[in-house]
């Protein structure tokens, strides 16, 4: 290929003190393209994106547009330099009207105007505050916006996950329209049916360097699986099924019956039976945030019941949900610890008020039974006066100890293990099939699909607000799991896999 | 005419607020006339120019606890430099004191920017700092000031063509008041620093992303602040003829008024207008209540009672405006 890269970013390389989030990355991208760039989470999308927009400097490496080297040091640089980033989250000032957005960034108001007609929103009036737009609205005046300024180069991250169908397919013809004219455009998704519909060529990342550049043709799906994991295709094992006739004796532990709640979650309906693991999967924002509040007692459901041990209960409170012995724990650990406090506080905290009543045992008693939650989960109680200063993996397992020490019967598991090392990964997935054994249920959220092998008994998938499919755990791999996530049917066997697909 | 309403609402509001209180006063006391207007202006100034300081600052997104010591500090250096000085040296006075102060805010503001300490954090120790440093400028209320000076706030101006009895309704300290704030504040609202600022409290992730220069917006803020602090500061050796150098109770009633002129504390939202009427009504309201004989430690409890219920009136009114 002879002509020259629009944008020529090599040996791209950022440290967080002695952590490396990048560590060789490189990227070009031709004139007139769409180039995927692609990666399973903490490959360094993320960090690779800020570099070239000027949100961080990178510590070593080269970046030239048209051959030059053009300074990035922040975002009004990289806009002159002609990258004009579409972010994964609205960039408009909430409290200024678009009129005022468009002048505090100088954009041209008639070509705005021409760009958001074209992308499917007619009726818009600039002196709406932002704030007061829908999340659809709000990504498309970002586009429209970054369009308007006639970049070179323009970066989309993660464009379409909040548009609906309708609006997500203008934005790909408009992108596609756009190339033709000599831009380029760097696409961020994780739906492969999309980057085949619209990208020319993919850059993968792992683990911070550049693996590979391919060209998208038919069928390159699975090689690009194979370099965003790497060495790390295994097949996994899968969780012993181990449920006997202990499940089918009595009431399920958790009765969920035609439940809708806030916008996104229209109607699911499953059970939960005692001494079980059930996976939840589904895409972003499928209404499983909403599922997972409104079990936790954190919100109210708008429709349908929620039954434990074939009782109907509603919960106010989550207090409440907390009194059935329904705990959650959250993905995000700073949800649920005090962080300026010590190990032990934090897991004494749910059920010290219990304990009170006990009288003057209370002391004595309470100290059991969090050390025997700490030796159960091998907390490393090195840095326990303050639960800020242990790693994410120890965090999460206090998180968890706290409701094993007050003897929860029922753990709802919100994608525990984001971000953790795959060494407290794997003590988590055995804590959770021990409390199995003893009886206990989990309901367990994932974005990452190889986890349900690994530690649920079957999968329940979640798509548009509904349950669109249970999965077996045997059929369940991250295949079969992708497929369902996307609302398809078991038989589609033809589309691609993505092992990523529902990660964020 | 409804987009006006939704935006301008609480601004309205707080007007006709206002209006309705100026009726009671005169229903409480039957002769209170256009002196008695004068001398609540006049009253009111160094408030208002507080309150002006406050609103610059949260509005982009930070808290000025420095505000009043920064008034006190500005106010004894002009009462020193002007005492038995000439008439015009006042004129080099003035420009230097809000220059003073201006740069005074600058500092408050790069501290914030550079040590990445708490706003809050920072301008509490600058009110120590400059509550110390008005000590050791005089070290009791003292000095003096230019005679055009204290005679710019006296009295009322006479328009041309107007007659007497509604000129006798214009003070010049409100004349005063309106073209400082005017001077500076439209401008800036036209400015895209104006934007700037409303757009790092607003959210200062999505005006970094916009390519807004967040740290300097931010010194510019506070440095605004002191500029408005220092036309308090003068204001008040204007009235008196002398400088203080302790603090007055400007800090929490300009916090007070910027709650109650509807700027919302996280910053991004509200005006200038809203707070300054706002400080209008909390000083009329202490008049009446003196007028009625009120127990001076009962009046602090209902304007205390008066805030809470406003605000809270005014949250309900917005909540079932988003909900039709």
């Amino acid at each position: 290929m002879t002509t020259q890269p629009l944008l020529d970013a090599s040996g791209v390389a950022k440290n967080y003190g002695a952590v490396a989030a990048l560590r060789d990355a490189s990227l070009r991208v031709r004139p007139g393209e769409v180039h995927a760039l692609m990666g399973a989470n903490g490959a360094g999308k993320s960090t690779l994106v800020k570099i070239l927009t000027g949100a961080i400097r990178p510590s070593a490496g080269r970046i030239l547009i048209r051959g030059e080297a053009r300074p990035l040091g922040s975002p009004a640089a990289a806009r002159r330099a002609g990258l004009v980033p579409v972010y994964q989250e609205p960039s408009l000032i909430p409290d200024l009207d678009i009129a005022d957005n468009l002048r505090l960034t100088g954009t041209p108001v008639a070509p705005f105007r021409d760009w958001v007609r074209a992308l499917g929103v007619p009726d818009l009036d600039l002196r709406d505050l932002a704030r007061d737009l829908p999340l659809a609205v709000l990504r498309v005046l970002d586009l429209a916006r970054a369009l308007s300024l006639e970049p070179d180069v323009m970066l989309l991250d993660e464009m379409t996950a909040a548009l609906p169908a309708n609006l997500a397919e203008r934005v790909i013809e408009v992108v596609r329209g756009e190339v033709k004219t000599g831009r380029s455009v760097i696409f961020i998704s994780h739906r492969f049916v999309e980057i085949a519909a619209l990208c020319d060529r993919a850059t993968v990342l792992r683990d911070g360097e550049t693996v590979g550049v391919v060209d998208i043709v038919p069928g390159i799906e699975e090689r690009i699986v194979e370099m965003m994991l790497g060495a790390r295709v295994e097949k996994t094992r899968v969780a012993a099924a181990a449920r006997d006739a202990q499940a089918s004796s009595g009431p399920p532990r958790l009765s969920v019956r035609g439940l809708a709640a806030g916008s996104k979650l229209e109607d699911v309906s499953f059970e939960l039976a005692n001494g079980e693991v059930a996976g939840v999967v589904a895409l972003e924002g499928q209404g499983q945030d909403e599922l997972f509040a409104a079990l936790a007692g954190s919100i109210r459901p708008s429709r349908g019941t929620i039954a434990v041990d074939g009782e109907p209960v509603v919960f106010g409170h989550p207090a409440d949900a907390i009194a059935q012995g329904i705990a959650y724990v959250p993905g995000d650990r700073t949800e649920a610890l005090l962080m300026q406090r010590s190990v032990r506080e934090n897991i004494a905290l749910p059920f010290s008020a219990r304990l009170r009543s006990w009288g003057p045992l209370a002391v004595g008693r309470e100290r059991g039974l969090v050390s025997a939650a700490i030796e159960r989960l091998q907390i490393d109680t090195r840095a326990q006066r303050e639960v800020q200063r242990l790693s994410g993996g120890n965090q999460q397992k206090v998180t968890i100890a706290r409701w094993i020490a007050a003897d929860a019967r029922t753990i709802l598991c919100f994608d525990p293990t984001r971000g953790i090392d795959v060494r407290t990964k794997r003590e988590i997935y055995r804590l959770l099939r021990e409390l199995a054994a003893q009886g206990k249920s989990v309901l367990y959220y994932t974005s990452e699909l190889e986890e349900v092998q690994r530690v649920c008994d079957r999968a329940i998938v979640v798509f548009g607000g509904r349950v669109v499919d249970v999965l077996p755990v045997e059929i369940a791999d991250e295949a079969a799991l992708t497929r369902a996530a996307y609302g398809l049917p078991r038989e589609a066997a033809s589309l691609p896999a993505s092992p990523s697909g529902a990660t964020p | 005419m409804s987009r006006f309403l939704r935006r301008q609402g609480w601004v309205a509001g707080l007007f006709v607020l206002f209006l309705a209180l100026l009726v009671v006063t005169r229903l409480i006391q039957p002769g209170y006339g256009a002196a008695d207007f004068g001398s609540l202006a006049r009253a009111v100034l160094p408030y208002a120019f507080a309150v002006a300081a406050q609103t610059v600052v949260v509005l982009a997104g930070g808290i000025d606890l420095s505000v009043a010591a920064m008034m006190a500090l500005t106010s004894v250096t002009a009462a020193a430099l002007m005492a038995g000085a000439s008439e015009e040296f006042a004129l080099a006075v003035v420009p230097f004191v809000l220059a003073l102060g201006f740069a005074l805010g600058a500092m408050n503001g790069a501290l914030i920017v550079v040590s990445r300490v708490p706003d809050i954090v920072v301008t509490l120790a600058t009110l120590f700092m400059l509550q110390g440093a008005a000590l050791l400028v005089l070290d009791a209320p003292g000095g003096g000031a230019a005679e055009w000076l204290k005679a710019l706030i006296v009295g009322t101006v006479p328009i041309p063509g107007l007659p007497g009895a509604v000129t006798d309704w214009i003070p010049k300290a409100l004349v005063v008041l309106v073209i400082c704030l005017a001077v500076v504040w439209i401008p800036l609202r036209r400015s895209r620093l104006g934007l700037s600022l409303y757009a790092i409290g607003s959210s200062d992730l999505a005006a970094f992303r916009s390519g807004v220069p967040v740290a300097r917006t931010k010194i510019l803020a506070y440095a605004l602040g002191g500029l408005f602090a220092a036309m308090g500061g003068l204001t008040l050796t204007m009235s008196t003829g002398i400088g203080a150098p302790i603090p007055g109770p400007y800090l929490l009633a300009s916090v007070a008024a910027v709650v109650l002129g509807g700027v919302a504390l996280g910053g991004g939202r509200g005006g200038l207008l809203g707070p300054i009427i706002a400080v209008f009504v909390l000083r009329l309201v202490r008049t009446d209540l003196t007028l009625l004989a009120v127990d001076p430690n009962v009046t602090t409890i209902i304007e205390g009672v008066i805030m809470v219920v406003v605000v809270m009136l005014g949250a309900l009114v917005a909540m079932r405006g988003r909900t039709p």
